[in-house]
């Protein structure tokens, strides 16, 4: 187990690795520099500020600056705000996305694992068909449509929760509902098809041949079975969370990473990008792991297996 | 001997969206303390559809028991609440499966899926039933038990699985056991060894056991009487010895026709022509005539009654009736009849 972990975290710098080479030479391709929008500046002025930030020397060296500093867990400087630590910003900025992430992820796979487990029993009922409604739903409409609709009439109209902003846990609750709508409807719609396919396999009969009442077969028998291939596509769904929050976090003006990254692209902002984008794939990468290891938390086979070995 | 269960005209039908497809059209048939009844038949002819009614555990919302009683000890199951029989399954009346492949859950131990009827219908502490798991898995002679009753399912062989099943089914010293197909999905070696630890617990427990199969060997091996299925009805019912040295209905010449014998010489198998007929529209008269090369004109205009034709033994064919003339089984039938007959009373002469 433990060499089975080393190696997956060798597996996983390998991937930073990578991710950060590809991310510094597209970066380089983006056409103008930190510059282009400070028109006030002098060509001389210019000069200055490239050479000092190492911008005119020739790209290969710049790469095995960038990556030397890296490996020293330094990300760089911001060229938007004057000498501040790209690590520091990202550290500032951190804490409502991971809010934000952490409570539409959990809340809306909870939620939707229920609304399936509900449409499942009552199959071709009218909760089967109100879950399959909202699950289409909640899958086709995008996440900014959710959120402007939120804002206007729980925000505006209702006036129940503040609209924009972020002061307290109640500025979290509208852009978590809105980041929620999507993995609670994929998590709906999987534990749907999962479950109706457990409920008719043998061994639920066999739990009901043994006198075992309908709660005991669907939660006991059910459930943990039809979890099984749900915990896969979570990864996905923490993934489209945080390119959710891009767009999200705009909205709802919240100080996150990903307001942060979008402004930071329109002024062309490389080390906190380049920054962003590896804090992204490492989020990636360790729910990755994190999923794969409970994986063997759930399914005694694939435990087992790996623990034989 | 008394009688633990009867059925009587018991029809099943299942809703499809062509219609109503009457998979089982009337049964009548008990069950005696301690005997074992097999019932054969093709696959459709309604057998586990039956056995699924008795335990209502028919699938839901499409299967329904039409009409009819299923008398357990004089209680009429067809009547009781879902509670009740959720109080009687696993209890009183046990199911074994016929793939243990799938029928255990993969992600719980075997001990806490043989624990679990205990602690509900014998209102064990944990502690007991896992002592009691402990012991069953040492009755259906799974080797180390202490150190079995905490893996799972995966952890174990096929056989091993369905002794396993049993123990499960077992697990409350049940008054009716249902047996479907439980060797059909074994290798030949294996179903050996079920049948005879089947036969062995049913001598210590004095269980009365349903035994579905298509094997007639099997039949040979282990039942005091055999039920033949023929499209929804019982076309033959009676004790081994009835139906298989003295069988009435071609159906039954049929299925001991097509089945080999170790001394065979014959490069082809016989088959019955034809197939079974649709139960969305039950053919008119006897289901089984436009296969059988008997047929009288009557078969094809009205359904034959049950004819008695000793105690024990029962066949519903216009054959039996004292206008029909006396037809014999082909000389082929006869020949294999002799066969499966030397073959089945092997295993049976050895456990003497």
């Amino acid at each position: 187990m433990a060499r089975y972990i080393m190696q997956r975290i060798f597996y996983l710098l390998i991937t930073l690795f990578l991710i950060a080479t590809i991310s510094f030479f597209l970066m380089k391709l983006l056409p103008g520099t930190p510059l282009t929008a400070e028109d006030k500046l002098s060509e001389e002025q210019r000069e200055i500020i490239l050479e000092k930030y190492g911008l005119n020397d020739p790209e290969p060296i710049q790469y095995v600056n960038y990556l030397g500093r890296l490996v020293q867990g330094d990300l760089g400087i911001s060229f938007q705000f004057d000498n501040r630590g790209v690590t520091q910003i990202l550290m500032n900025r951190i804490g409502p996305s991971a809010q934000l992430g952490v409570q539409a992820l959990v809340i809306g796979t909870i939620l939707g694992i229920l609304l399936g487990l509900l449409a499942a029993i009552n199959h071709t009922g009218f909760l089967d068909y109100g879950s399959t409604f909202v699950a289409v739903m909640g899958k086709s409409i995008p996440s900014f449509v959710f959120a402007g609709l939120l804002q206007y009439f729980v925000g505006v109209k209702l006036g129940w929760l503040p609209v924009a902003l972020w002061d307290g846990f109640e500025y979290s609750i509208l852009p978590s509902i809105a980041l929620m709508i999507f993995p609670l409807a994929t998590a709906a719609r999987f534990t749907r098809t999962e479950m109706l396919e457990v409920l008719g396999s043998d061994y639920i009969t066999t739990a009901r041949a043994k006198g075992v009442n309908e709660l005991g077969v669907v939660f006991k028998h059910g459930l943990r079975n039809a979890l099984i291939p749900l915990v896969t596509i979570i990864g996905p769904l923490a993934v489209s969370l945080m390119t959710g929050t891009l767009v999200i976090e705009q909205i709802f003006a919240v100080p996150g990473l990903g307001e942060q990254f979008v402004s930071s692209v329109m002024t062309n902002d490389f080390p906190v990008i380049m920054g962003t984008t590896l804090l992204f794939a490492f989020l990636f990468v360790v729910i990755i792991l994190i999923i794969d290891l409970l994986y063997g938390v759930i399914d005694p086979r694939i435990r087992l297996a790996g623990g034989d070995k | 001997m008394e009688n633990m269960l009867e059925v009587k005209n018991l029809k099943v039908s299942f809703d499809t969206h062509n219609g109503e497809v009457q998979a089982v059209r009337g049964v009548n048939f008990n069950l005696k303390k301690g005997e074992t009844l097999a019932i054969v038949g093709e696959s459709g002819s309604g057998k586990s559809v039956t056995t699924k009614a008795l335990m209502r555990l028919l699938p839901k919302p499409h299967g329904y028991i039409k009409e009819g009683e299923i008398l357990f000890e004089g209680m009429d199951l067809v009547k009781q609440s879902n509670k009740q029989m959720q109080k009687l399954r696993g209890k009183d009346i046990s199911m074994i499966f016929q793939d243990p492949m799938t029928s255990l859950n993969p992600t719980m131990k075997v001990g806490n899926q043989i624990m679990e009827s205990l602690i509900k219908h014998q209102k064990m502490s944990r502690g007991q039933a896992k002592k009691r798991a402990i012991e069953l898995l040492h009755l259906v002679q799974i080797p180390n038990p202490e150190l079995r009753v905490n893996q799972f399912p995966h952890q174990f062989s096929g056989g091993m699985r369905q002794r396993v099943v049993i123990a499960i089914a077992l697990a409350c010293n049940p008054k009716v056991l249902i047996a479907d197909e439980p060797t059909t999905a074994l290798d030949v070696t294996i179903q050996a060894e079920i049948l005879d630890l089947m036969k062995d617990i049913q001598k210590e427990m004095d269980t009365s056991i349903i035994f579905i199969t298509h094997d007639l060997g099997v039949v040979a091996n282990v039942a005091d009487r055999v039920a033949v299925m023929y499209a929804g009805k019982i076309v033959e019912i009676g004790s081994v010895d009835d139906v298989f040295y003295n069988p009435k209905h071609p159906y039954t010449w049929g299925l001991l026709g097509s089945m080999p014998t170790l001394d065979s010489e014959e490069a082809e198998l016989f088959a019955i022509p034809g197939t079974p007929p649709d139960l969305l529209n039950p053919p008119e008269g006897d289901a089984f005539s436009s296969r059988n090369q008997f047929a009288l004109e009557i078969d094809f205009k009205e359904e034959p009654p049950m004819f008695q034709v000793s105690e024990t033994h029962f066949a519903a064919t216009w054959l039996l009736h004292e206008y029909a003339p006396n037809i014999e089984p082909p000389a082929s039938v006869k020949k294999r009849m002799r066969g499966i007959a030397s073959t089945a009373s092997g295993p049976k002469g050895d456990e003497q």
